[in-house]
């Protein structure tokens, strides 16, 4: 299943991103193939609906679960009518390694 | 300027049922009009009138304001009068809430997350694969008086 992280930076090392829709990067990352895909939010400044633009990005790269620190209000009815788990974690310090570290665990 | 972004009301589960129906109307009067309690006046009554919690209390738990709990709660009140007077079905349903039994949180890496493919239950944590998760509402829930 892949696996989508909001990500401050395109390393390993990048920490976890606290926002969904205005994240600098995703990270898709492939548990089965361990495949890693790092793609620039295009949605970072915009004013207005970066959240749904942002589930639009992530679902075409077909996910299964998103880790990020929050989610906006418009985000959940998206998610949930796509089947996409939303998985909040509230620690900015986490690096993208050890949150793949914990999902190969 | 665009209005200040309303606060999404919580609510910890869904309702057991979705409304009611009066019965034996005295005037034949035929079918009856129908009215819309919203998710979030069915949480305050729940809260307020069934848990007997006090106004400031069970605005903690939907996460608003305690005047704004009240301003639900009146509103609630209001409907369920109507309905009674007139022999109006209740629906339950609508409202811009979300509900607290949707989501778990694990204990051991501490993250929170939600249930997606309902029918599948939840056994372990989806980021660190640990067993220890609880959901919000066992955590949450007020006891009753």
């Amino acid at each position: 299943m892949k696996v989508a992280i909001t990500s401050t930076g395109n390393t390993l090392e990048s920490k976890l991103d606290q926002r969904f829709g205005r994240c600098a990067f995703f990270t898709v990352y492939d548990t089965e193939t361990k495949g890693l895909e790092f793609i620039p939010n295009p949605n970072k400044d915009v004013q207005e609906g970066a959240g749904p633009a942002s589930v639009q990005l992530v679902a075409s790269r077909n996910v299964g679960k998103i880790i990020s620190g929050e989610f906006g209000i418009k985000i959940k009815p998206l998610l949930d009518s796509l089947k996409i788990q939303m998985i909040v974690l509230k620690e900015p310090e986490k690096s993208i390694q050890e949150i793949i570290n914990m999902l190969n665990k | 300027m665009s209005p200040r972004p309303f606060r999404l009301r919580k609510i910890s589960n869904p309702p057991v049922v979705s409304g009611f129906k009066p019965y034996g109307h005295k005037k034949d009067s035929g079918r009856s009009d129908s009215i819309f309690l919203h998710l979030e006046e069915y949480e305050a009554l729940r809260l307020c009138d069934f848990k007997m919690l006090n106004h400031k209390q069970a605005s903690v738990y939907m996460a608003v304001s305690r005047p704004t709990l009240t301003r639900i709660y009146s509103r609630a009140r209001q409907k369920v009068a109507e309905a009674l007077v007139l022999g109006k079905q209740i629906i339950i349903e609508g409202g811009k809430v979300y509900f607290d039994s949707e989501w778990f949180s694990c204990k051991a890496c501490g993250c929170n997350f939600n249930n997606p493919d309902k029918p599948e239950e939840i056994k372990e944590c989806p980021l660190c694969k640990s067993m220890n998760i609880s959901n919000y509402v066992q955590d949450n829930e007020p006891e009753q008086y």
